[in-house]
């Protein structure tokens, strides 16, 4: 890093629990730290040693792939020790509560612990308990913020710029943490935020966050910069929230007719895994301005960043 | 239930006391006067502004130092662990968190470890409360077998056995036709049904009030209405029925008015608040504080006002602690998962004089909610100063300031959200049946 950009560099926190709270400042510095990130990851020696000899804990208590690879790709990159950790349900179950957990794991002496819960606030829950650095990975419906850094790094990298974008994020946004993150750090950037779905995928008072709510996709994608598609989750598809997937397809699903409502040089994004057919069309996933898979690349970068960043307040640095 | 009067201070107890120096304050004749009292026989004797400094001949004299003497407290809704989940409380510590609370008299809830809905366990609950408990115990028996709503418990015998009304606990009886003929059997015997009023459909899943703090921090909210709607059904059904019906614990404006009509129609219809819903609102759950996770849940400021007002008019007839006791193990839990339920008894009083100091509410119907109102609710003689009635009492001093400490409490689990609050108003006496069974400052006893 050079110096001018170490100066202007302003992360003062040991966590990353929330985006609800980041300044521009400290969401604009990560992203820097990020753009530099994805340089290294695209030369042959990705290797650096700014965590060596520290302990990386991939705490998951939900199933992932992507996040989890993501993360464990981001710390070995940055030279640290990584251990994956996937705690299912059964073993919950047998009676060891969350905070024995995070109680055991504080007895290794990680530097880091990487956590997804399927229950709002238990990073922050853990994070109480811990004497490491906590980055949350997605917690029930509340946050998950390094997606919503790397969907805004991608942003920037493809738009030059994120503020005075208008960016429609469409789907279930109820039970999405993905939508409440990129919320805030949209907002925060100074973007136009936009949510569209049906009623029933709408939380409650949710354009109190700062959003635009349409429940007609065609009125909410006129004249956007982004679309970013949310995933579906199997199990809300059949009769509680909505009456089939085929009618979500036809008002919810992106297709190439609703998709001309954008501006013609509006960007796709999604956060995977994609279910095609239902929240988008499989053309349009592999359409000329998709940008999913520099959101996966750029998911890396921006994890490497993020464990740079609460490493500069680990003791002994 | 007879009182329990056997823990008193061992044998020592004079047959006269008399209370000089106190502000006598009975909500139940509008009293408010410098004044005295006397107790013979754990029965008031006599009282008056008489008595203020005249003790009779032989009686122990306790100089109120012109504190508040009132009725003791009187809470309709109390959960134990007992029996089944000793470890959150006993009727033992329930009862001590009472005393020390100002409360003279306890309903407990059926929602135990098994389910009060029989006969054999109305009398245990009894017996251990007359062994162990140092103020007054009642039992609430379950309305359906099991709380589960499908069949209708022994209503009679359990009354006959003692059970002074009937409830479904934690929730509520779902389905119509049981609930009516509930209401319409328990009017044969003038059994009062008490119920909790939540859509169980509708608050399935939830774990706070829904709205905007909810969707903030990504809880699953459950909307006010579905309190409302239950309430707005039993009202029905009690216009069908002509059964006796106590909303338990409301916690909105909505549900409110919906009793305040049916009051005015002079159906057979009251209602109930938790001292939660008149102090806190949704905004102190702040970072995922389990303590703050209650049912119903806590809810927005303006649901607060409207219940303080719904009070102050007599619209609401009773506060209650819904002290409910959980440990650790359930509360230290990411929000969703953790228990339900706050303790409550200890921090009655003075919760409840943050309204009076407030501006929001005068001290005498503030009292009123909870001594001669759900006295008359439970057809109880006491929660009065009168002539007669039982020497149940309460002596506080309603501006003394203090500060929470849960570990000081005792109850034997310590899950309070007034922890750590700053309070104006203690008790300093509270006496049953004309025994002191606690004294601000006192070790406590057993």
């Amino acid at each position: 890093m050079t110096p001018a950009a170490h100066a202007s560099f302003h992360f003062p926190r040991r966590h990353l629990l929330t985006c609800e709270g980041l300044s521009a400042k400290e969401i604009n510095s990560l992203l820097d730290l990020a753009d530099k990130a994805a340089e290294v990851n695209r030369q042959v020696n990705k290797k650096r040693d700014i965590l060596r000899g520290r302990t990386l804990i991939n705490l998951f208590f939900e199933v992932s792939t992507r996040t989890q690879s993501s993360f464990e790709l981001a710390g070995k990159r940055m030279g640290a020790d990584v251990m994956n950790m996937n705690v299912s349900t059964s073993s919950v179950q047998k009676g060891e509560t969350l905070i024995d957990t995070a109680m055991t794991l504080n007895a290794m002496r990680p530097d880091i612990i990487v956590v997804r819960h399927h229950a709002a606030g238990a990073v922050e829950l853990l994070a109480q308990k811990v004497d490491c650095s906590v980055i949350n990975a997605g917690d029930g419906a509340h946050e998950h913020p390094t997606q919503a850094l790397l969907d805004a790094l991608t942003i920037r990298r493809a738009k030059g710029r994120v503020s005075g974008l208008t960016v429609a994020i469409c789907g279930d946004i109820l039970h999405s943490r993905v939508a409440r993150s990129n919320i805030h750090v949209l907002n925060t950037l100074g973007a136009n935020v936009r949510v569209v779905a049906p009623s029933t995928l709408l939380p409650s008072a949710v354009e109190r966050l700062g959003v635009e709510v349409y429940t007609d996709m065609w009125k909410g994608l006129e004249g956007c910069d982004i679309v970013m598609m949310l995933r579906l989750q199997r199990e809300r598809m059949q009769g509680a929230y909505l009456p089939s997937t085929r009618e979500y397809y036809h008002f919810f699903g992106l297709d190439h007719d609703k998709l001309e409502r954008a501006k013609p040089d509006a960007l796709i994004m999604h956060p995977g895994p994609m279910n095609r057919g239902v929240e988008i069309a499989s053309a349009i996933a592999d359409h000329s301005r998709s940008v999913i898979q520099d959101q996966v690349e750029m998911g890396v970068a921006v994890r490497m960043a993020v464990l740079e960043a609460v490493a500069r307040h680990l003791p002994n640095h | 239930m007879s009182p329990a009067r056997k823990t008193g201070v061992a044998g020592s107890d004079p047959e006269v006391t008399v209370f000089l120096n106190a502000r006598l304050i009975d909500p139940a004749s509008g009293r408010d006067e410098p004044g005295g009292l006397l107790v013979r026989d754990a029965i008031i004797a006599d009282l008056g502004g008489h008595l203020r400094r005249n003790a009779p001949e032989g009686a122990k004299v306790i100089d109120c130092q012109g504190h508040v003497l009132a009725p003791g407290l009187i809470d309709c809704q109390v959960f134990t662990g007992d029996p089944g989940q000793e470890h959150r409380e006993t009727l033992k510590t329930a009862s001590f968190a009472a005393a020390a609370g100002g409360v003279t008299t306890i309903v407990c809830m059926p929602d135990t470890e098994p389910v009060i809905d029989q006969v054999a366990l109305v009398d245990y609950v009894q017996r251990r409360a007359r062994e162990r408990a140092i103020v007054n115990v009642h039992i609430m028996a379950a309305l359906t077998r099991g709380l589960k709503g499908e069949e209708m418990a022994e209503i009679g015998l359990l009354q006959r056995a003692g059970a002074i009304a009937f409830s479904n606990g934690k929730s509520s009886v779902a389905n119509s036709r049981m609930m009516r003929n509930a209401l319409l059997y328990a009017k044969d015997f003038g059994a009062l049904v008490v119920h909790h009023t939540e859509d169980s459909f509708l608050s399935a899943g939830a774990a706070m009030n829904s709205g905007e703090v909810a969707t903030r921090i990504g809880l699953p909210g459950v909307h006010k209405a579905a309190e409302t709607i239950v309430v707005e059904r039993d009202v029905r059904l009690v216009e069908l029925t002509g059964g006796r019906y106590h909303a338990s614990t409301l916690s909105c404006a909505e549900s409110l008015a919906v009793i305040r009509q049916a009051k005015d129609r002079k159906l057979p219809v009251t209602c109930g608040v938790s001292i939660n819903h008149l102090t806190l609102n949704e905004n102190d759950i702040g970072p995922y504080r389990t303590f703050f996770k209650i049912r119903p849940p806590l809810r927005a400021e303006d649901d607060r006002v409207a219940m303080v007002r719904g009070l102050a008019a007599g619209d609401i007839d009773v506060i209650v602690s819904s002290h409910d006791p959980q440990d650790a193990d359930v509360k230290r839990r990411p929000f969703a998962e953790a228990a339900d339920g706050a303790i409550g008894l200890e921090t009655l009083l003075a919760a409840a004089l943050r309204l009076y100091h407030n501006g929001e509410i005068q001290l005498l119907p503030l009292l009123r909610a909870m001594t001669i109102n759900p006295a008359k609710l439970l057809g109880l003689p006491s929660g009065r100063l009168e002539k007669g009635a039982p020497a149940d009492l309460l002596l506080f001093d309603p501006d003394v300031p203090w500060v929470v400490d849960r570990e000081q409490l005792r109850s034997r689990s310590k899950n309070s959200p007034f922890d750590e609050s700053k309070m104006q108003g203690r008790v300093l006496r509270t006496i049953v049946a004309g025994t002191c069974v606690y004294q601000y400052g006192e070790p406590p006893r057993g």
